[in-house]
């Protein structure tokens, strides 16, 4: 062969298309923007509404995301905004809730347990392991200098 | 000994491209071939309860269909010679098993049509058998699951990726009768030239298809009408012919890639083209097979490329090996 792995890489480079960085990231911004101004006109909606306090209303309006991302996924929809969106609507808490149902279904047949059950994490493992590892750090660190 | 040159087999008996028969999922038969598939299946589930049932139900209708066809019955097929994607070739097998023909499964990944049609004719050539059904076969869902993402998961493809062809492919080779016939095999050598990228498979396998398309040219010094890689897409294509171009040995003018010839790359929403066995393969079928036929050519090259990694080698970074494997037909 008259390349080289170095030679051949840069060859790839030339020719593979690279992504559009600027589109992404303003759809990004939008989509990541909107999910998170909905979720505060949730938040809003359920304190002047409802009553609720405000420290009661913000978990409350999290959850109501984390079901509407879990019914959108379902309905098939979720992946057609993350198309589009990209890391606007990964990063919010609806892109976490997406990363937990969309392996949950596709498993579903090979049965509940050994398909759903034991895949269902597949995708969010690794953002839970190290979520209760930082929150292990943070707790540690809190402790020796408080 | 039939070898001529380096690494290329010479068939010297008759091993005729009896017939084919293809079937396309929806989003195939929506591209430009898609009148030209025998069958188009729009729904993606085919009525089966999951998409690896719906993968071998397309491979086992391709074969019986083909066969009907053309009026074949069991005892008239020695051999069933097929490949897929799946782990352990599942579709192939399970395919097999409700077919009952005597049956050889190989894995080539995306190279599996060409490594099956090649396997077939020296078969032929060597006087075991008088008719093999060469057989392969790709559904986007069940490849997605298992070489990536869930479906639902939103994100988004990287440009270099390619789209799987959902469909298969069947072919009936035969040594009596008349038609295009497969005249020079040459399985290739893998090469590896440091892709680590499964996002960029048309440039994980240009180098191996560069390679196993030189060494035939070479060997049999054909003169041919149209060369066709397998699922090299817009990426590996242009890197295949910046290569020939500085070999001063240009096939710009009678090279194409069944990746891009699939799908229309504009407007399809493919990235850089198709890719899977099912996509050479229904290519064969269902367009080059016909331009051979209506003599519109007279030697074709068929070449289709597969990229040898597993998820396990990717995830351990390992790089991506490639192969190619070419026939050259002549009607």
């Amino acid at each position: 062969m008259k390349y080289d792995k170095d030679s051949y890489k840069q060859v790839v480079d030339e020719y593979t298309p690279k992504n559009k960085m600027l589109k992404n990231c303003v759809w990004a911004f939008i989509f990541g923007g909107a999910i998170c101004l909905l979720g505060e006109i949730i938040k809003n909606v359920l304190m002047s509404g409802f009553n609720i306090a405000e420290q009661d209303a913000g978990p409350m309006s999290s959850v109501i995301l984390i079901a509407l991302s879990a019914l959108l996924t379902g309905l098939g929809w979720y992946d057609k905004l993350g198309k589009i969106g990209g890391a606007g609507t990964v990063v919010p808490i609806t892109g976490f809730a997406n990363s937990v149902v969309s392996p949950a279904l596709e498993y579903k047949r090979e049965g509940y347990i050994l398909g759903t059950a034991s895949n269902i994490f597949k995708l969010a493992g690794p953002v839970l392991v190290f979520g209760y590892f930082s929150s292990f750090i943070v707790g540690v660190l809190s402790l020796l200098f408080s | 000994m039939k070898k001529i040159g380096k690494q290329t087999f010479s068939i010297k008996d008759d091993v005729f491209v009896r017939s084919t028969f293809t079937i396309a999922g929806k989003k195939e038969g929506e591209g430009p071939l898609g009148k030209e598939f025998d069958m188009v299946v729009e729904d993606d589930l085919w009525g089966e309860k999951s998409w690896e049932k719906c993968e071998l139900k397309f491979q086992k209708e391709a074969v019986k269909n083909l066969m009907d066809k053309n009026n074949l019955m069991k005892e008239d097929i020695d051999l069933l010679i097929s490949g897929d994607l799946l782990n352990q070739i599942a579709s192939s097998s399970f395919a097999a098993r409700d077919l009952q023909l005597p049956y050889i499964g190989v894995y080539g990944a995306c190279s599996t049509m060409a490594l099956t049609l090649g396997l077939g004719s020296l078969i032929i050539d060597g006087g075991f058998a008088n008719n093999v059904i060469c057989a392969t076969s790709s559904h986007f869902c069940s490849a997605e699951r298992q070489y990536r993402l869930p479906l639902e998961m939103g994100g988004q493809r990287h440009m270099s990726a390619q789209w799987t062809v959902t469909g298969a492919g069947a072919v009936w080779l035969s040594n009596s009768g008349s038609g295009p016939r497969i005249k020079n095999v040459t399985f290739g050598k893998i090469q590896d030239l440091g892709v680590k990228d499964a996002n960029n498979m048309g440039a994980a396998m240009a180098p191996a298809a560069y390679d196993s398309l030189r060494q035939h040219l070479e060997d049999t010094g054909i003169d041919y009408d149209l060369i066709v890689t397998g699922d090299l897409g817009t990426v590996g294509k242009s890197i295949v012919n910046k290569m020939f171009n500085e070999d001063s040995s240009s096939i710009e003018k009678k090279y194409d890639d069944c990746g891009t010839i699939i799908y229309d790359i504009d407007k399809q929403d493919v990235h850089a083209g198709g890719s899977g066995c099912g996509c050479s393969a229904t290519v064969f079928g269902a367009f080059l097979y016909k331009k051979l036929l209506n003599r519109e050519i007279n030697r074709l090259l068929f070449t289709s490329t597969g990229a040898l990694h597993s998820p396990t080698s990717t995830l351990q970074g390992e790089s991506i090996p490639g192969i190619a494997h070419c026939i050259g037909i002549e009607m």
